[in-house]
């Protein structure tokens, strides 16, 4: 022991390889070694994974992705001299990882149920063989992004493989057949290797040509979100909500039916039972725009609350690029992040080990920047290889006591333009989605309303302002009802709760464990809208003639039409329940 | 392997005690120090370098002086652990307090616990019936799950957890729970409270109770729990059994954690609490599961007391955020003279789903819930509307439903401490009190369980 400890000695030749000096929890500090920001390091004789996060003359500072008890001053540190960076290649779908990219599924077989520490494990099977299907041929120049050839990944998905950023050339030559993802696949005339795996640096975004505005729906099949709130393809969404309000089911619904190519969900600082439920469900669930199974389209990273806190730091970039890389082949990606909050106290955590000057509660005084840059990864884009491709961010928040004014919301509502507020209260009523309609917004409605009319229909955002306008209507009324009881209220106010009700029992609830009604089609969502705004026009007349509310609001075709929604052809069948449903409402003024 | 003996102290604070110039010493290693009166006391390092060695005291540092000698033990903390801590009570450290002899170790556990692989896990799908029909209808629990207790003081949670303690079972099974029980920071009486119920039911002989009372040192409640855990996870994942924790009272460790984060001037977060106190939590809760392969399971009841009832205060709400659920115990309806006083509204449980239904319950298990729930949140808000507008402005089915809340509470909430309900007889007198209110307007109920269930069509 007393061999291990050295005195420091300044003078002595940098090196890749330092000492442990200090270690305070999660990180650690080593002395001697030549580090630059951002290298990845092996600490101690267990060689555990660390970054430098920080640099004071000869002392290095590193967050350790791994726990570190029992490691001890005087232990080697290795800098291996790169940054943190994700494997991509085909393999990827279907993964499930940790924070740091590592396979739970190896992680298992190596150390059993317990995650213990000091194991390394590729992001994917390097020996796995897969058929290139070149896409170039000798002669032809390429360029950094340009695909050189494919492969069949899923069944769904054809990877692209792609020449990395800052490399291109003449093809000297190309192969075709059946390679791993580390053998050559490609030569260029200046002696460039092209496999089909390359490495990304997590925290540098991965370049692009140019940002396009978004002009094309991200579709859920939840009717509150498309309808009223949509987001837009490489648009960027925050989901804020207290506990028990439905936010992790609210990321499911939407990592299972959004109609994008490719999703990528980061289970980052969340319970372990819910990432062992998404990963005993999805494998079982179809895709409805593909109708093949979920898995096939989904890398999943899993970073458990009690996992250690510099690999959840890690984990949201870990997604992020991986998002990015596939975005690059020209897929549209919407990634998930359950939950944000976790990720901005793991920063906190380790803003304090490091001493930091706090800022907010606590949270380092780069929080909000680095939201940003986060939520700025998202976008739709025109490629290095002019394809066309976006990443879509669903982030969820999670404010302490439900309260939005903390940091982290207040940092990611001042980025996202769609803003989805969950509400315990309507949680507690059980209408879910517990999104609450009157303080939710989305920004892209002027963007996205032009694909509405073209691929929906004409009057589709009048249609949309109608059904918002009566919900405010609605809440301005409750106040009143409040006070005086809803029969105080003259008739055609009384019809305006009646119809307010039914867009929010009928239209604003849904089902998310029925199979029909968890994904309703945008198409149908119109209709829906339209048989409300149906019977409204068919009440007001009637009740214009003499009938009575109770009578108009009671016609049986109307509960048809509300429950038709739990059934199979809906949408063939919808036009002609609304139209029995005006009939018998006429009808109700001759019953008068 | 002990190393030597260092007098090198330069400072004490609070729970700390700081020296220097030692040999590498390890992050978490354990320590002991003695005193010049000869006492020893216990120690865990908090941040090691070479110049500086900062040791967390579990016993506190009274009669601390740079004359102590500190010896690092050269391990980090583990507990031995056999078959033989079942029926044992230990002390917050790990000690016997029951006058009984060491443990005999058949191995010794690192006490922090790795986490589980969540691809390992298995999702927790057996139902337990506690006998409770608040809970067995409405936030019904599962094997593997944790479901913390948010109550308050003066709030009777021990009944309803030693209650919960003695009438777990897993339907139509007589397979019992391992209970471990660990006390942290509560009061003799109540500790007393709970031995003697145990003892009374000879639960005794299948538990294992780790105490840290009131008056002990502080700083040992941040061991306690993952002396618990290390135990349970042992007797769980070793020894095939299935372990029911319960753990008193977490705002305790919370506070415990706090006083440990302000003697090191760690930056604070909400109210004082350290920053870290979500993944430090979480590094409990998520000891509780079913992994693959394993036949035993750890199902946790943590206890807390929200502080001025206020559920939105960082113990609870952090708590909520990593729990599967909560059950809130709910000062009004004790004033009320119910018992157990379980205000169902916000409290609720995530894996419910998973565990009811034809197969393991009964088929009209989740509609039932759903309209007793509904029924009774919207008979509950026409209270504050009949304080208002008196009851005679309110309508038949308003009335109906008013009268309903008043019998929910005093009907179906209501049971005796001792009383043991199964779910068929929750269901049934759930159907029975339903039949106040007309069935048009049951609307969460269908046709055909209305005929199969309701009281009138079994006559």
């Amino acid at each position: 022991m007393e061999m291990m400890f050295q005195p420091k000695q300044e003078e002595e030749k940098m090196s890749n390889e330092g000492v442990i000096y200090r270690i305070s929890g999660p990180v650690v500090t080593a002395t001697g070694m030549n580090a630059a920001m951002y290298d990845v390091v092996r600490v101690g004789h267990e060689g555990l994974m660390g970054e430098v996060i920080e640099l004071h003359g000869d002392k290095a500072v590193i967050q350790v992705y791994e726990d570190t008890s029992g490691i001890r001053p005087g232990e080697p540190v290795l800098n291996t001299e790169e940054t943190l960076s994700v494997a991509l290649g085909p393999g990827l779908l279907t993964q499930i990882y940790d924070g740091i990219q590592r396979p739970l599924a190896t992680l298992e077989e190596v150390m059993g149920v317990f995650i213990t520490r000091g194991v390394d494990a590729d992001a994917f099977d390097m020996k796995k063989v897969w058929t290139f299907e070149p896409k170039v041929a000798k002669g032809d120049t390429v360029v950094s992004g340009q695909v050189i050839g494919h492969v069949q990944e899923t069944e769904t998905i054809v990877h692209k493989i792609m020449v990395p950023p800052g490399k291109g050339g003449v093809v000297k030559s190309v192969e075709s057949g059946d390679f791993n993802v580390t053998q050559t696949v490609c030569v260029l005339e200046d002696g460039t290797e092209l496999q089909m795996m390359q490495k990304w640096p997590v925290r540098t975004p991965r370049p692009y040509t140019q940002k396009y505005a978004p002009d094309t729906p991200l579709v859920t099949g939840m009717r509150i979100l498309d309808f009223l709130f949509p987001l837009a393809k490489g648009g960027a969404a925050g989901i804020p909500g207290p506990f028990g309000s439905g936010k992790t089911v609210t990321q499911q619904s939407l990592a299972k039916y959004s109609d994008a190519q490719l999703v990528v969900y980061i289970g980052c600082g969340e319970r372990g039972n819910e990432m062992t439920e998404v990963l005993d469900e999805f494998p079982h669930l179809i895709d409805p725009n593909t109708g093949k199974p979920l898995m096939n389209r989904t890398v999943m990273i899993a970073n458990t609350s009690n996992m250690p806190v510099a690999a959840r730091e890690a984990s949201v970039y870990t997604g992020i690029t991986i998002a990015e890389y596939f975005r690059d082949m020209g897929y549209d990606v919407a990634l998930m992040a359950d939950s944000t909050s976790r990720w901005a106290e793991a920063m906190r955590e380790i803003s304090s080990r490091l001493e930091e000057m706090p800022g907010e509660e606590g949270y380092p005084a780069y929080l909000s920047s680095r939201i940003a840059e986060f939520y700025e990864r998202a976008g739709r884009v025109e490629t290095l290889n002019g394809d066309d491709g976006s990443v879509t961010v669903i982030g969820a928040v999670s404010p302490p006591g439900g309260d939005i004014s903390e940091p982290v919301s207040q940092g990611t509502l001042r980025i996202v333009k769609v803003f989805w507020g969950l509400d315990a209260g309507l949680a507690r009523q059980r209408h879910f989605p517990a999104i609450n309609w009157l303080n939710s917004y989305s920004l892209y409605p002027q963007s996205l309303d032009q694909w509405f009319r073209d691929n929906i229909a004409q009057d589709f955002p009048e249609i949309r302002t109608q059904i918002s306008g009566l919900l405010q209507v609605e809440a301005e009324l409750q106040e009143i009802v409040q006070l005086v009881g809803s029969d105080a209220l003259p008739v055609d106010q009384q019809l305006t709760l009646e119809v307010a009700r039914m867009i929010r029992e009928f239209f604003l609830q849904q089902n998310g464990f029925d199979p029909v009604d968890a994904y309703c089609d945008i198409k149908l969502q119109y209709e829906m809208a339209k048989a409300i705004l149906s019977f409204q026009d068919a009440a007001k007349s009637a009740m214009a003639d003499g009938a009575m509310l109770n009578d108009v609001v009671n016609v049986p075709a109307r509960s048809n039409l509300m429950r038709g929604r739990f059934e199979q052809g809906y949408l063939e069948r919808i036009e002609a329940m609304v139209k029995e449903m005006t009939e018998q409402i006429a009808n109700a003024v001759e019953a008068n | 392997m002990t190393g030597k003996e260092y007098r090198t102290i330069t400072d004490v604070k609070g729970p700390l005690v700081f020296l220097n110039k030692t040999e590498p010493v390890a992050f978490g290693e354990i320590v002991t120090l003695r005193l010049s009166n000869g006492e020893i006391k216990n120690g865990q390092v908090l941040d090691t370098s070479d110049d500086l060695v900062i040791v967390q005291v579990f016993e506190g540092t009274a009669k601390i002086d740079r004359e102590a000698g500190v010896t690092f033990m050269g391990d980090v903390f583990k507990l031995p652990v056999s078959t033989d801590l079942v029926g044992r009570i230990l002390d917050g450290a790990g000690r016997p307090r029951d006058g009984g002899p060491e443990i005999v170790a058949e191995e010794k556990a690192d006490i922090i616990g790795a986490a589980i692989n969540p691809y390992s896990r298995q999702s927790p799908h057996d139902f337990i019936q506690t006998g409770i029909s608040a809970i067995d209808c409405c936030t019904t629990l599962v094997r593997g799950q944790k479901l913390p207790i948010f109550s308050a003081s003066g709030l009777p949670h021990n009944d309803i957890a030693l209650q919960i303690a003695r009438q777990a079972k897993l339907k139509d099974s007589d397979e019992e729970f391992i209970v471990v029980f660990c006390a942290m920071g509560i009061t003799a009486e109540e500790y007393n409270f709970f031995r003697s119920d145990l003892e009374r039911t000879g639960a005794l002989e299948n538990a294992v109770l780790f105490v840290n009372l009131a008056d002990d040192p502080a700083v040992e409640r941040i061991i306690t729990p993952r002396l618990a855990l290390t135990a349970a996870e042992y007797l769980a994942f070793e020894k095939d059994y299935h372990v029911l924790v319960i753990y008193t009272d977490m705002t305790n460790y919370c506070d415990a954690l706090r006083q440990i984060g302000a003697a090191r001037e760690e930056v604070p977060g909400r109210r004082g609490y350290p920053g870290y106190m979500y993944t430090d939590l979480a590094m409990l809760y998520e000891r509780a599961g079913i992994v693959k392969g394993k036949k035993g399971s750890i199902t946790q009841f943590p206890i807390l007391t929200m502080p001025g009832d206020d559920i939105t205060h960082p113990i609870p709400d952090l708590s909520g955020y990593i729990t599967e659920g909560q059950i809130v115990i709910s000062r009004e309806l004790h004033q009320q003279g119910i018992y157990p006083p379980i205000n169902v509204l916000p409290s609720l449980s995530r894996l419910m789903g998973s565990c009811i239904g034809e197969k393991t319950t009964r088929d009209d298990h989740k509609k039932v819930s759903d309209q007793m729930y509904a029924a009774y949140a919207q008979g509950r808000e026409l209270r504050g509307l009949v304080a208002i507008v008196g009851e005679d402005a309110l309508n038949e089915r308003d009335k109906q439903l008013l009268d309903f809340s008043g019998v929910f509470e005093d009907k179906f909430l209501r049971q005796s401490r001792d009383e043991d309900r199964t779910i068929d007889e929750t269901l049934n007198l759930c159907w029975e009190l339903m039949s106040s209110i007309d069935t048009k307007y049951l609307v969460r109920l269908d046709e055909e369980l209305i005929s199969k269930y309701h009281p009138e069509n079994r006559k």
